[in-house]
């Protein structure tokens, strides 16, 4: 009972991690479609620069946190900017691999820049570990599922409640409509990329603080669970995604825990699949119903 | 207040539309008949900047609206009312209509906007917190005119809105456009419904294959005897 316990609180400070990620592979393929093979490493670049800022700016954990959020923005409008924008009228198999070839180039690129070494990332806070009713938890997964739930209902605010969040879902469903009432395109689509990598950009600093390591290679394991996230709870919903991410969290510490530890990945694809031959949309999935 | 002038517009190597030429003076309704594929559609969504022409021209207020895109063309006061309504699903009625006036920012003048809409289509201030979606055909075509009307626009351009409905939602529909037009926006009108249209037009163009045919009066051309063949059933 006890392990159970463990292992969920664990799985969710995994999971949140996931579903951070989750919600940037959501947000840009509902508005262009594309899966953006680049965002994992959005969230390695969010932790190297956390792991800059704290080591040579002195740089406290919200800041940092705060920096890496406003530079991963900036990265993922310009690699929309440069990278997808002149392929938007191109098949979608063109924009695909040119993401792939964008993941390949961040990773070697910042490989090159500061070599393929494992860093420990600066501990900027103590961990200090409390023990709730037989169970151990760090103020470090605190820190990370607080961030996580606040930044995933700041999202979902901006996308419910504000004018550009409206106008994102109006692109996301009738692009030609909205451009009809006088939406901007370009500008939405930037708009997206910038909340979806600044998230990314959170849960790199806040893996960071987690598992105390990071290199360059970082970004891809959970870019592709990530994705698997979205695509579980219903690849272009936003509460999907958060699901998703915290469900591929559970599971995957869950299968560690009974000592299967080699065949975590291999379990996650595997209900990835069962998952998607039950609802093929996923969870939150659309119903391609449509009114004529 | 509009004027079109040898306009040529491309699918690829299809010509959809020929050297079409008309203009559309401040106040009047104009309507634009023609048959399925005769590329009324393609007219509208040139002059509001979804697609290019090839050649030709279109002179809006004295200015050429040659590279301008869609949002600015939204702004200098074009709205359209799009074929198939296009209403953005999972946006409740009042988020579609806010998204109307997305180019505005005088909070006082919008929300007199909010009330001529409400006041044109009770049902959907009833509605205003459904998801748009389920709106019947009716509803949806009464919130894609309330979202152009949300930007205030000085022309309007609606395309067949009384495509698929019941005679009733019909004649209601035109009643309204006639009543916007007497607010002072000015209306240019595509329609399959041609009896109607043509009755409630100042003036008409009928498009074939492409190219104006016929212009006149709405009841010159509600009297001609071709058009009479070819659209009125008669
Ligand atoms: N996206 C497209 N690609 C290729 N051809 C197109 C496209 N859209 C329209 N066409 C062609 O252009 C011509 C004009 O089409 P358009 O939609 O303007 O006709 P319309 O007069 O609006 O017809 P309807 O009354 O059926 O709406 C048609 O022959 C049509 O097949
Ligand atoms: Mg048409």
């Amino acid at each position: 009972m006890q392990t159970i316990g463990q292992q969920f609180i664990n799985g969710l400070s995994l999971g949140s991690i996931y579903a951070l990620l989750a919600l940037g592979y959501t947000m840009v393929y509902g508005i262009i479609k594309l899966i953006n093979f680049a965002h994992g490493d959005i969230y390695m670049l969010g932790a190297f620069w956390g792991y800059y800022v704290i080591n040579q700016l002195h740089f406290n954990f919200i800041l940092a946190m705060l920096s890496a959020m406003l530079f991963c923005a900036l990265v993922g409008v310009v690699i929309e900017y440069f990278a997808y924008r002149p392929l938007r009228h191109s098949p979608r198999i063109t924009a695909l691999i040119t993401a792939i070839g964008v993941s390949f180039l961040l990773e070697n690129g910042m490989s090159y820049l500061f070599t393929a070494n494992t860093r420990s990332f600066p501990q900027v806070i103590k961990t200090v570990t409390y023990h709730v009713a037989g169970l151990r938890i760090s103020n470090i997964q605190l820190l990370i599922l607080g961030s996580a739930c606040f930044l995933m209902l700041l999202l979902e605010l901006i996308i419910k409640r504000t004018k550009m969040g409206k106008a994102m879902r109006a692109v996301a469903v009738d692009p030609t409509a909205a451009q009809l009432v006088g939406i901007n395109l370009n500008h939405t689509i930037s708009f997206t990329f910038a909340l979806g990598s600044a998230m990314a950009g959170a849960a790199g600093v806040l893996i960071g603080l987690y598992y105390n390591s990071i290199d360059p290679l970082m970004g891809m394991t959970p870019g592709i669970k990530a994705f698997v996230a979205a695509v579980i709870g219903g690849i272009g919903s936003i509460p999907g995604a958060s699901l998703g991410g915290f469900i591929i969290g559970i599971l995957e510490t869950g299968v560690q825990a009974i000592g299967l530890s080699a065949y975590k990945d291999a379990v996650v694809y595997f209900v990835l699949i069962v998952i998607l031959l039950v609802m093929p949309a996923g969870i939150f999935g659309k119903h391609t119903k449509e009114k004529v | 207040m509009l004027t079109v002038k040898d306009l040529v517009v491309n699918y690829g190597a299809i010509q959809a539309v020929k050297k079409v030429s008309f203009e559309i003076h401040t106040g009047e309704i104009v309507t634009l008949i023609g048959a399925n594929g005769a590329g009324k559609s393609t007219i509208l969504k040139t002059i509001s900047g979804i697609l290019h022409p090839v050649s030709g021209e279109i002179i809006y207020q004295d200015r050429p609206l040659k590279k301008v895109t869609a949002p600015k063309i939204v702004r200098a006061g074009i709205s359209q009312v799009p074929e198939g309504r296009h209403i953005f699903p999972g946006l409740s009625v009042q988020e579609n209509l806010q998204m109307g006036a997305f180019l505005r920012t005088d909070r006082t003048a919008i929300s007199k906007t909010y009330d001529d809409v409400y006041h044109y289509f009770p049902v959907l201030k009833q509605r205003r917190h459904q998801d748009a979606a389920t709106l019947s055909g009716g509803e949806q075509q009464m919130l894609a005119m309330g979202r152009a009307l949300m930007a205030k626009p000085q022309l309007m351009l609606l395309d067949e809105p009384s495509m698929g409905l019941a005679p009733i939602f019909i004649n209601e529909i035109f009643d309204i456009i006639k009543a916007i037009n007497a607010a002072g926006t000015t209306v240019l009108l595509i329609e399959q419904n041609a009896n109607k249209a043509l009755a409630i037009a100042d003036r008409g163009y009928v498009l074939a294959s492409g190219q104006i045919k016929l212009s006149g009066t709405g009841t010159e051309l509600l009297a001609n005897t071709a058009v009479q063949k070819a659209y009125l059933g008669g």
